[in-house]
C-alpha cells in the first residue's frame, strides 16, 4: 500500500521556504562533523540528566530520550493558525469544565451525552459546585497535533491534567543554540525561553482571593522515582519556586503551609504533578502517602489553588474528545480552527461493527490509555496481533476508540545512513490563567524507526527542536 | 419532633502522635424535614480550618490538631426539629447530578449474588414501588446482627453471610439499585433510640435512591422503613467511606483505639 506522506521540507522536489537555509546547512555538513555533533549532544543531555523512565521492558528504566539535531520548522503564518486553534481549544475545554461542574448547560442542551460526563471515571464529585479562581480548571493544556498536508492539521488528543514534556522543548532549544550558534544567527527564530516565567505568572494569576500580596507558588511532585521528576525539578529551578513533596506541606487554619528552615510559609498556588487520586487521603485514596491530608477542604474553602483543578481529566478523556468541536461552537460561538480526527466510539454498536470489520486499517486506543501502550496500529500489525486485540476489544468495547491511520507528515531526520524522512507530531503547551498564552514552539516527537507512526518515547520515539520563524 | 443529640468520638493513641487532620461532615442537612435549633461541633484543642458546602449539599469543615497528642476528641451537641416526609429529601440543594451515583465502588460492587437479588424483585414501572421492594428484599436477605461484619465488609460478603448491620444493609441496597440503573447513595446520620421504645443504633446509616419525578428518597432497609422524624440526616456519598461523618488521619506510629458515645433523644413535649 503506497501512501503519500507530506514531507515538510520537500514538496514536489523543491525545498519549502521555511527549510531553505537548513538545506544549505546540511549540504555543507560533513558526515564526521555530524557524528561528532551528535555525540556532543548526547553528552550534554547526559550531563544535564534528562532521562525518562520506561517500565515493563526490564533493564535500567532510566533512558536517554534520543535527540535528533534536524530542527522542525514552521513559518510565522503556519504558526499563527496553530496558535489560534490551540488557544481556542484551551478556552473551550476550560469552559466545558466550568460548565460540567456547574449547571451542565451543554448537557441540558443535548450536545454531549450526560453519561459520558457524569459516569466518567475522571468526573470528580468532590469538584462539583466549586468555581476555581478565574474559572480556570486546566492551566496547562497540551494539545497533540499531527499534520497531513500543507494546511491540514489534526488534533490527536488533548491533555488537560499535567501534560509533561515541556522541559524537552526548552532543553532541545538550549542544546541546539549551544551546538549550532550560527544557525540561530542565520535564521530568525522565535524564542521559547520565556516559558518558565510565563508559567509562573500564569500560576500566580490564579492565586485565591484570600492571598494578599505576591502569591507563593510551589510544584508538588510525587518524588524522584516518578518518570517526570527531572522535569519537575527543572521547572521549579527555572521558575524560581520550591519543589515540594506531600510531606513538606501541611494544612492548618484553612491554609496550606510549607515547612521551611525559617518556619512555616503559606502556600497559595500548588502546581501539582500528581494525580487527583493521590492528592488528599481524606478525600481520595485513603492509602495515598504522596498527598497532603486535608488539602481538598482547604482548596474547596478557597484557601489554596490547585493546578490543574481536581477533576480536569473529564475534559481530556478520549471519549469526550469527539465532542470538543461541539464545545467550541457551544461556548465560544466559533468554528473550530483545528480539525478532530474522525473517531469511532467502540461502545456504540454501529461503530463497533465498523471497527471490528476494519481493524487492519485503523488505530485503536484505550479510552483512558496513554503513552502509546495498549494500542493497535492496524496497518503495521501482524494478523496474530490483530486477532489478539480483537478479543480484548470485544470483551470491553466501551473502553476503546478507533481512528483512521493518519498519513503523518515527515521531516528530515538524521539516521545512520544520512538524512531520511521520519514521521512527527507536535505538542504545544498552552497556558491559561488571567490570559491565554502560547510560546511559539512546542515539543516535536519523531518516530525514529523507519515507517513507524508511533512517536511516544516509550515506543522508540525521539525529540527535535521546533522552530517558529519570525517574519 | 425535637431531637437532642450528644455525640462524642474519642481517638486514643498508645504513643504520642505528631498531629491530626480531620474533615468533618457532622452537620444536619438543610432540607424541609430538618431545622437546626442549635448545633455545635468542636475538636478539643483543635483549630478550625476551611468550611464549605460541597456539591452534594453537605457542609464540610476541616480541623487540625497540633501534636504531640495521645487523644483526639470530637464533640457534637445540638437540637434539631424534624418532620416526617416519608423519606423524601425535599428542598435539599445540591449540584451533583443523580447520574453520577451510578458508578460502583469497592464495597458496593455488583457481584453475582447482588445482581441475583436485584433481579429477583418483580419489575415495576412504578420506580418508587420498585425501590420499596428492593429495600424489603435487602432487609429480608440480611438479618440484623451486630459484630459479624466490620467496616470493610462488602455488600456481597454481607449478603452471602446473610447477616450484618445498617452499613451492610445500605451497601447492599445501593448495589442492587445500581444494578437496576437507579442512582443510589449512602447516607449517614442519627436515629432516635427512645422515641418508639425499641433500641436502635443511634449513629445510623441508610440508603437513598433517586426516583425520577420524586427526587432522592431514603430507605432504611435495616429497619424496614423510610426515614421519618426520628432520623437526622448528616451526609451522603457513594459508600460508607465517602459519607463518613469523620474522616481523619493522625501522623505517627501510635495504634488507634476508637470510642464513640451517641445519644439521640426526643425532647419532652
Amino acid at each position: 500500500m503506497a501512501t503519500e506522506y507530506f514531507n515538510e521540507m520537500y514538496e514536489a522536489g523543491a525545498v519549502r521556504a521555511p527549510y531553505a537555509r537548513l538545506e544549505d546547512w546540511t549540504r555543507a555538513m560533513p558526515a564526521e562533523f555530524r557524528q561528532m555533533k551528535q555525540a556532543e549532544a548526547e553528552a550534554l543531555f547526559r550531563r544535564i540528566g534528562i532521562t525518562f523512565a520506561v517500565y515493563g521492558e526490564g533493564g535500567d528504566p532510566d533512558r536517554l530520550i534520543p535527540f535528533d539535531m534536524f530542527p522542525r520548522v514552521f513559518t510565522q503564518s503556519e504558526w499563527r493558525r496553530l496558535e489560534r486553534g490551540v488557544k481556542q481549544r484551551a478556552r473551550a475545554l476550560n469552559a466545558f469544565l466550568l460548565d460540567v461542574y456547574g449547571r451542565g448547560e451543554i448537557i441540558r442542551a443535548g450536545r454531549i451525552p450526560a453519561r459520558l460526563v457524569y459516569q466518567n471515571e475522571a468526573y470528580e464529585r468532590a469538584a462539583a459546585g466549586f468555581i476555581p479562581p478565574r474559572g480556570v480548571y486546566s492551566h496547562i493544556v497540551g494539545v497533540d497535533l499531527v499534520r497531513t498536508g500543507p494546511d491540514d492539521f489534526f488534533v490527536l488528543e488533548d491533555n488537560c491534567r499535567t501534560p509533561s514534556g515541556v522541559s524537552y522543548m526548552l532543553e532541545n532549544r538550549e542544546i541546539m543554540m549551544r551546538m549550532f550558534p550560527a544557525l540561530f544567527r542565520e535564521n530568525r527564530i522565535e524564542p521559547v525561553d520565556g516559558y518558565p516565567d510565563l508559567l509562573r505568572r500564569t500560576l500566580a494569576s490564579v492565586a485565591p482571593a484570600k492571598c494578599g500580596g505576591e502569591p507563593t507558588v510551589v510544584i508538588l511532585t510525587p518524588g524522584h522515582f516518578n518518570s517526570a521528576y527531572y522535569e519537575h525539578s527543572f521547572l521549579a529551578d527555572l521558575m524560581g519556586v520550591e519543589l515540594v513533596e506531600g510531606a513538606d506541606l501541611f494544612v492548618e487554619g484553612g491554609f496550606v503551609w510549607m515547612r521551611t528552615t525559617e518556619g512555616p510559609k503559606r502556600v497559595d498556588v500548588i502546581y501539582r504533578r500528581i494525580d487527583d487520586a493521590f492528592l488528599d487521603p481524606l478525600c481520595f485514596r485513603p492509602e495515598s502517602m504522596l498527598g497532603v491530608p486535608g488539602l481538598m477542604d482547604v482548596y474547596r474553602s478557597g484557601g489554596v489553588t490547585i493546578c490543574s483543578a481536581p477533576g480536569s481529566g473529564v475534559a481530556d478523556d478520549k471519549a469526550i474528545y469527539t465532542y470538543v468541536p461541539e464545545m467550541i461552537r457551544f461556548y465560544l460561538g466559533e468554528e473550530p480552527v483545528l480539525q478532530n480526527v474522525p473517531t469511532w466510539q467502540c461502545g456504540r454498536t454501529d461503530d463497533l461493527k465498523y471497527v471490528v470489520e476494519n481493524l487492519c486499517d485503523l488505530v485503536v486506543k484505550e479510552v483512558h490509555g496513554s503513552g502509546g501502550y495498549g494500542m493497535l496500529v492496524g496497518p503495521r500489525s501482524t494478523s496474530e496481533q490483530i486477532e489478539g486485540f480483537r478479543a480484548r476489544l470485544l470483551a470491553d468495547p466501551g473502553n476503546y476508540i478507533a481512528q483512521p491511520t493518519l498519513a503523518l507528515s515527515t521531516t528530515p531526520t538524521f539516521v545512520n545512513e544520512g538524512i531520511a524522512p521520519r514521521h512527527v507530531d507536535l505538542r504545544p503547551y498552552c497556558l491559561v490563567g488571567e490570559r491565554v498564552e502560547l510560546v511559539p514552539g512546542g515539543l516535536t516527537r519523531v518516530a525514529l524507526t523507519e515507517g513507524s507512526l508511533v512517536v511516544n518515547s516509550s515506543q522508540g520515539g525521539g525529540v527535535k527542536d521546533t522552530w517558529v520563524l519570525a517574519e | 419532633m425535637i431531637l437532642n443529640v450528644s455525640h462524642t468520638t474519642t481517638y486514643n493513641y498508645d504513643a504520642p502522635m505528631r498531629g491530626a487532620v480531620q474533615s468533618l461532615r457532622l452537620f444536619p442537612s438543610r432540607f424541609d424535614g430538618q431545622k437546626v435549633l442549635d448545633w455545635r461541633v468542636e475538636v478539643e484543642g483543635g483549630l478550625c480550618g476551611g468550611s464549605f458546602r460541597d456539591g452534594a449539599g453537605d457542609r464540610v469543615e476541616g480541623w487540625s490538631v497540633r501534636g504531640p497528642l495521645t487523644q483526639v476528641v470530637v464533640r457534637v451537641a445540638g437540637q434539631v426539629e424534624t418532620a416526617d416526609l416519608a423519606g423524601l429529601l425535599r428542598g435539599h440543594r445540591e449540584q451533583v447530578p443523580p447520574m453520577a451515583y451510578l458508578c460502583e465502588t469497592l464495597p458496593t460492587r455488583a457481584e453475582p449474588v447482588l445482581v441475583d437479588l436485584a433481579r429477583s424483585v418483580p419489575v415495576s414501572a412504578d420506580l418508587l414501588d420498585l425501590a420499596h421492594r428492593l429495600a424489603d428484599a435487602v432487609g429480608a436477605a440480611i438479618v440484623y446482627r451486630p459484630g459479624v461484619t466490620h467496616a470493610h465488609t462488602t455488600a456481597a460478603e454481607a449478603l452471602t453471610l446473610g447477616e450484618g448491620v445498617c452499613q451492610d444493609h445500605a451497601h447492599a441496597l445501593i448495589a442492587c439499585a445500581r444494578v437496576l440503573d437507579l442512582p443510589a447513595r449512602y447516607v449517614s446520620g442519627y436515629l432516635s433510640a427512645t422515641s418508639d421504645g425499641i433500641a436502635h443504633e443511634a449513629a445510623h446509616a441508610w440508603a437513598e435512591i433517586h426516583v425520577a419525578g420524586l427526587g432522592w428518597v431514603g430507605f432504611d432497609a435495616a429497619n424496614g422503613c423510610c426515614p421519618d422524624d426520628r432520623y437526622i440526616r448528616l451526609a451522603s456519598g457513594q459508600d460508607a467511606r465517602e459519607a463518613a461523618p469523620i474522616r481523619g488521619i493522625a501522623q505517627g506510629i501510635g495504634v488507634e483505639r476508637l470510642d464513640v458515645a451517641v445519644a439521640v433523644d426526643a425532647a419532652q413535649q
